[in-house]
């Protein structure tokens, strides 16, 4: 058979060089505060000039329309939207500055977000590199070196953002004293930030539990609320930009939200590579490698649950073998494109951790949330019959009283059964 | 307890309803608001006030009820609760309700495990959609429900959201469909969205409530609903206090709330102020001066008229038959104005035509004779037959051909009409590409007409209004379903009718901009913009694109005409010897009649319309192929399409299996996959059997099941097949999930999309006929042998089929795929080769294996072959392009095949490609950007088409001949 060759269609672009460490402000998109506080100032710790994005104006979607395809989903939307608002707005140095995206390299179109963005940069500031961070070797040429050190710090911050989103969504809705909620996040954040200027951050069991004190600390009423979990497309399930600020939202409507943890979303992408090997026979040093990686993270995990556990005034985090074990009741863990069956999990795992009521958020058209997220609801359904779950698009164009007047539907029904049970007992 | 009050505010109307201590209603109402919505509220309050004052107890519901139950600080009450709580109370023996609103349709049931529905986002529009339909046929909606008990056949019509429905809707009209027909149809499409929309696996079944104001008043609606649903008289239940229910509801739930007294509740809502949430723009124009001096400098490009009472000598006729409007022009041979007229179409274009050309045999007194005519736009065939024109152009040759007469330079076109938007970019004297917008963001045009007589307003007194508004909103831009309630909300935030004018004006210019042309900046437009369309007529629409592009364009004055107008410079620049146009006699003679009919040419079965013309001529319309026109086929012999799947179909045997009857869907993965796994099967002396042809009928037979209404067209008909093979008795049904495709080698990573990849997960878990025994769907990567037949062989382990056999069997099944693509690319090789030598263009026509499926492609083959093209496939030509690599994420098998065809085409200079799209895939948002990309650094055409369950090929064919033109202008070029 003849050679056949191939023909180069590619267009240059900036690449990120590890050199621009010392010149280049990154920004990052805003996508889960909690934690990307936290991440922002141990990157800056580390020698980087991180800025975590939190433009979040109308014209930031108005830039994101103008700039990504119609039909991409709302997500790359947003964050391209952020970019380009940012570096309009004269703050920056075009030409010392880079962006920086995340990049899981799984069957989903958000894969493609970094070429999506490198052409929507290219039409207004061509200089501007965009940084890849993933783990699955793409984008080799413009990625972000994640050293060893740099890997673990993200690691724990990514608990401890876990445990604080957890404790002060749990806390917060029944603060006796108003702010004082507000104020022990912000002294726990500072106090965290500052462990990892020295390797005190590695001091897991005595931060974790410092959290879960200094949250059970707060004066709570023992009113009881209305539960709602958020689960869904990984940005609009906990970016503010993309969910119009479905936290608060919920807070302002006094239910309490339940947002599940970051990690959950990190061991989920591990076991899919852990299952790929199960499955067809993907089995070698990269599938032992996420293996032993997973016992790591589950077991940390483990513990921060028996912190809670021995703590007593919260309910736990998720275990994720139970996660994986409630996805099994629901739908196979082979869905392994965008989040896949972690959805079907979740939503499984909150109706058995007792809340009733579920957003399922998901941009417009999102592919793998047809399937794992409103294709689920009926399997939901008949397994937990009560379970109270609406799913909202999110779309530039979809308006905020649409999505608010299905939500209040699904709170209405909530509030109902929750003075039934009161009721009843 | 006292009195209670409850007050429903939709999203068109307000609903108020007072009740006493004994729960007897005194008092009820139900009015339309016309986006007043506080003032209307108030003074239904007023009367209530009038006959019974005193303490109330009041919560406030409705879409629209939210904003002003937060400003006044009255109670709100969620509307499909309220309706909950009304329907505990008088009819505790239903089951489920359905209530349709202005825009929202909800369905409750209430036995058998609560649950309430809303619609999504997308499927807006239920009340709003019946109003814009009846406008459409231009007729109320009284009289549309008349005339709907009247039909004799239902037409299927897209029922997934208006703007779909519309495009439907039109071609019918154009065809001469009679409005009884459409009438039933469009409440067809209503039910059918409820049902499949709402309902998602659900059956509604037992006693049903139906509610809400459409129910309420419509028969029509009524009877397609219990026709539908299987109801009787006693299980389909429609209240008097329908239209009011939900107010009710809202008085009922009020009981908790703390009583006050009306007075204060009617103050507290006069003392409401609206919100600060409105988004705004800059105003148009500054002052009335800089009004003036734009009207103007477009002024000075309008064209010379002549009188036709006293003109004699010759003149050309130039007629465009739009999908809403009919446009007619007469001009003399030095492009002065004879006569013109533009008017909606209002049903019927072809008497419009007829009248007015009669009009112009009477004002000329016999001065005047015709030289020449020609017809375009989506009625051309139909008045070409009529008028017997000399001629039938493709739109965008038209448009052209008018905007050089304004500016021999031109560089941009861009047209707004009723329904569509077409840009065009000219380059070196020809069309180098065409922009049409997709089905999705129609009707932009004729949205602010429909809005602006919601509003009770002319509509040039509406657009007007806009130009000095102080805060024009923002609406967004995707379609006219998200931007008629984007205006709601406006309204509700307390938008004046100037600002939401302007907005409306920008929203559509936005539209045009970044959706249809996809400009990164305005830059990439031209110097030379021509506007035209009947909607640049509006001066705020035409400042809006001014001001967003930031360049100063050409409107001449005909804008609305410019068609008809390129049509008439056609005629004259084209025509040799006597013109075939009818005469006066032949007018006075003019008569016609129509008649809907199947055609029964094959298994289609397309609706065609049949017009007979008093002379004895007949113009068919509907038909797919020209066999249902009473035209011989044209040969298939050079349609890899046609080849394909005929030879799919043989890659089955067929016979009867010792083991049982397997069913295999075709659709998504299977029209690739299915010699593999027909050849496992047989192997295994298994029966394979097949589920039945894809068609609108069969999609309707799983829709119920459909969980997201969103997905392509091609997901959704996969719940019809499964259906279909239920029926069959088949022993079960195989449908693997593959996150990985087989490895072509020619991209990064080889996945499917993710719907692709696990539909089987939808379809297992909605329906509910699927079980565990009957529905076998094994997680398997075909690339790797081991795991495979491992994964095989536990999935079957009840037939007692042994490894070996399992791996025989794969590796049959493997021979047989390979065959059949061996076969398509010699097809195709043969194809191209024969092309060549008879000096056709050929088109590979790229999507993806199951844009194979006749109801998927609409028959774009079949019609690109009738256009004298040949049409090959992407996966017939891939392997003779080069590997390539890309800006994006090259992972996907099939779309990996896309971007090498593209460059196959690019290295053959008589090979074309148009690229399929099917409406909702997220993935070909990323693939359509790297095909044009390498299209166009070639300097190649591209073109794309967006297909969905839409049934209408009239905007296809334009595409297509626009394109056609263009070669073959291009062609011209080169050679001399």
């Amino acid at each position: 058979m003849e050679e056949v060759k191939t023909v180069d269609y590619t267009e240059n672009y900036p690449k990120w060089k590890d050199e621009y460490k010392s010149t280049h402000k990154i920004l990052v998109p805003d996508m889960l505060p909690w934690h990307f506080a936290i991440i922002e100032e141990l990157l800056k710790q580390d020698g980087y000039d991180v800025e975590i994005l939190k433009n979040d104006s109308r014209a930031v979607i108005d830039e994101g329309l103008k700039h990504v395809h119609n039909d991409t989903c709302y997500p790359c939307l947003c964050v391209v939207g952020q970019y380009i608002d940012a570096l309009k707005s004269g703050k920056y140095d075009p030409d010392k500055t880079a962006v920086l995206i995340t990049q899981s390299g799984g069957g989903c179109r958000a894969s493609n977000y970094i070429p999506l963005i490198r052409k929507a940069l290219k039409a207004e500031f061509p200089n501007v590199p965009v940084i890849s961070v993933n783990f699955s070797g793409l984008e080799k040429d413009s990625s972000f070196k994640v050293g060893l050190k740099l890997m673990l710090k993200l690691v724990y911050a990514i608990f401890y953002g876990d445990t604080l989103m957890w404790c002060y969504n749990q806390t917060k809705p029944y603060e006796e004293d108003a702010g004082a909620c507000d104020f022990v996040r912000d002294s726990l954040v500072a106090e965290i930030t500052e462990s990892f200027k020295t390797s005190a951050y590695k001091k897991f069991a005595k931060i974790n539990k410092s959290i879960i004190t200094a949250f059970a600390a707060v004066k709570r009423s023992r009113e009881k609320k209305v539960k709602v979990g958020i689960v869904g497309e990984i940005y609009v399930k906990y970016a503010y930009l993309g969910n119009n600020n479905l936290e608060k939202f919920l807070l302002s409507e006094d239910c309490e939200p339940v947002v599940p943890a970051l990690m959950d979303f990190v061991l989920y992408c591990i076991v899919n590579n852990i299952n790929d090997g199960y499955f067809y026979g993907k089995k070698g040093l990269f599938w032992n490698a996420n293996k032993i990686l997973y016992k790591i993270l589950h077991k940390k995990q483990k513990k921060i649950i028996s912190y809670f556990e021995k703590d007593g005034n919260f309910e736990p985090i998720h275990d994720f073998e139970h996660l994986r074990r409630c996805a099994d009741k629901v739908l196979n863990q082979g869905v392994k494109m965008g989040e896949g069956w972690l959805i079907g999990a979740e939503m499984a795992a909150l109706a058995e951790t007792g809340v009733g009521n579920i957003v399922c958020a998901q941009p417009f058209g999102c592919l793998p949330n047809h399937i794992a997220g409103k294709g689920v609801v009926r399997t939901l359904k008949t397994q937990y019959k009560d379970e109270n779950i609406v799913a909202v698009d999110y779309d530039p164009s979809a308006t905020k009283v649409n999505q608010e007047n299905r939500i209040k539907l699904m709170l209405a029904t909530a509030r109902e059964t929750l003075a039934g049970n009161d009721s009843d007992s | 307890m006292s009195k209670l009050l409850g007050i429903d505010v939709g999203s068109t109307t307000v609903k108020v309803v007072a009740i006493d201590e004994n729960g007897k209603i005194l008092y009820k109402s139900y009015v339309r608001h016309f986006a007043k919505v506080k003032e209307t509220v108030l003074s239904e309050l007023k009367n209530v006030l009038n006959g019974h004052g005193g303490d109330f107890s009041a919560s406030i519901t409705g879409s629209a009820g939210l904003g002003l139950s937060q400003r006044s600080g009255i109670a709100f009450v969620q509307e499909v609760q309220a309706a909950y709580t009304a329907i505990r109370k008088f009819y505790p023996d239903a089951d489920a309700a359905v209530e349709l609103g202005g825009e929202d349709a909800k369905i409750i049931f209430v036995t058998g495990g609560t649950e309430q529905r809303m619609n999504g986002s997308c499927a807006g529009g239920t009340g709003a959609f019946i109003d814009q339909m009846a406008t459409l046929l231009n007729v109320t909606v009284q009289e549309m429900d008349e005339l709907s008990l009247k039909a004799e056949r239902v037409y299927p019509i897209a029922s997934r959201c208006g703007v779909f429905a519309k495009s439907d809707i039109q071609p019918l009209i154009n065809q001469g469909a009679s409005k009884a027909d459409i009438s039933a149809s469009i409440f067809q499409a209503v039910v059918d969205q409820t049902v499949s929309g709402l309902a998602q696996g659900r059956r509604i079944k037992g006693k049903v409530l139906f509610l809400g104001g459409p129910l309420h008043f419509l028969k029509g609606l009524k009877k397609a609903f219990k026709t539908t649903l299987k109801l009787d008289d006693e299980h389909a239940i429609f209240p008097d206090d329908a239209p009011c229910f939900m107010a009710i509801g809202a008085a009922l739930h009020s009981v908790t709330v703390q009583s006050r007294n009306l007075e204060e509740i009617i103050a507290a809502i006069e003392n409401s102020t609206g919100s600060e949430e409105i988004i705004t723009g800059e105003p148009l124009f500054k002052d009335k001066e800089e009004y003036t001096a734009f009207v103007a400098r477009h002024r000075a490009t309008d064209l010379k008229f002549c009188e036709i009472q006293t003109y004699e000598g010759g003149a050309y006729l130039g007629i465009d038959s739009g999908s809403t409007t009919t446009k007619l022009i007469l001009i003399t041979p030095d492009c002065r104005i004879l006569y013109s007229h533009y008017q909606s179409n209002n049903g019927q274009p072809l008497d419009i035509v007829i009248e007015k050309i009669k009009e112009i045999y009477t004002l000329s007194e016999g001065r005047i004779k015709i030289l020449g005519s020609a017809v375009t736009g989506y009625g051309e065939d139909l008045i070409k037959s009529a008028i017997k024109a000399d001629f039938g152009i493709v739109e965008t040759v038209a448009h052209f051909k008018a905007a050089l007469h304004f500016n021999p330079k031109v560089d941009f076109i861009i047209d707004i009409g009723g329904q569509d938007i077409k840009c065009f970019k000219i380059k070196n004297g020809a069309i180098d590409s065409i922009m049409l917008n997709e089905a999705c963001s129609s009707g932009c045009g004729s949205f602010i007409q429909t809005f602006a007589k919601a509003m009770g307003m002319e509509i040039d007194k509406f657009s007007m209004c806009g130009l000095y508004a102080k805060h024009p909103v923002e609406l967004g831009s995707r379609c006219t379903v998200f931007m008629n309630s984007a205006v709601k909300q406006a309204q509700k935030e307390g938008a004046t009718v100037e600002d939401i004018s302007a907005g409306l004006s920008s929203s559509i210019v936005k539209n045009a901009i970044y959706k249809v042309i996809r400009a990164a900046s305005a830059d990439e437009l031209g110097e030379n913009i021509v506007v035209q369309g009947g909607t640049f007529l509006n001066d705020a629409v035409l400042r809006s694109f001014e001001k967003e592009t930031g360049k100063q364009v050409i409107r001449p004055g005909i804008a609305g005409l410019m068609g008809a107008f390129g049509a008439a410079l056609y005629a004259k620049e084209n025509v040799s010897g006597e013109s075939s146009t009818i005469n006066e006699e032949g007018l006075k003679a003019f008569a016609y009649s129509s008649k809907s009919t199947n055609c029964h040419g094959c298994t289609s079965n397309c609706n065609v319309n049949i017009i007979t013309f008093a002379d004895g001529s007949r113009y068919i319309s509907g038909n797919k192929c020209e066999k249902g026109a009473g035209l011989k086929p044209v040969s298939d012999s050079l349609d890899l399409y046609a080849f394909r799947q005929k030879r799919l179909l043989e890659s089955v045997d067929g016979v009867k299996g010792r083991r049982g009857k397997v069913g295999l869907p075709l659709q998504l993965v299977m029209y690739e996959q299915l010699p593999l796994w027909a050849g496992f099967f047989e192997s295994l002396d298994f029966e394979v059997v097949l589920s039945e042809k894809s068609s609108r009928k069969l999609y309707f037979l799983g829709q119920h099941t459909v969980a997201s209404d969103t997905a392509c067209y091609p997901a959704k008909l996969m719940h019809g097949h499964i259906e279909s093979l239920l029926d069959r008795g088949v022993d079960f049904i195989f449908l693997p999930c593959e996150s990985y495709n087989i490895d072509e080698h020619c991209s990064v990573n080889h996945y499917n999309c993710p719907v692709v990849a696990y539909y089987s997960e939808l379809l297992k878990a909605n329906n509910e006929r699927l079980t565990d025994e009957n529905f076998i769907m094994p997680y398997i990567d075909l690339n790797d042998e081991k795991s495979a037949v491992l994964k095989l062989h536990t999935v079957f382990k009840r037939f007692g089929i042994g490894k070996s056999q399992i791996k025989k069997a794969l590796n049959a099944g493997f021979e047989r795929l390979r065959a059949y693509h061996i076969d398509v690319r010699n097809k195709a090789d043969e194809i191209l080769t024969a092309a060549e030598k008879q000096g056709k263009q050929a088109v590979v026509l790229a999507g993806r294996p199951y844009h194979l499926d006749p109801e998927i492609n609409h028959g774009i083959n079949k019609l690109l072959t009738s256009l004298g093209f040949a049409v090959l496939s992407e996966d017939g030509v891939y392997e003779r392009g080069d590997r390539v690599k890309v800006n994006v994420l090259n992972q996907w098998t099939y779309h990996a095949r896309l971007y090498r065809a593209a460059d196959f085409v690019c290295k053959n200079d008589n090979v074309n490609l148009v690229q399929l799209v099917s409406f909702g895939c997220g993935i070909d948002a990323i693939t359509t950007d790297e095909v044009r990309l390498i299209m166009e650094k070639n300097g190649k055409l591209y073109t794309q088409i967006k297909i969905d369950e839409i049934n209408n090929l009239g905007v296809v064919k334009i595409r297509l001949r626009s394109m056609l033109a263009a070669i073959e202008e291009g062609k011209r070029r080169k050679n001399g």
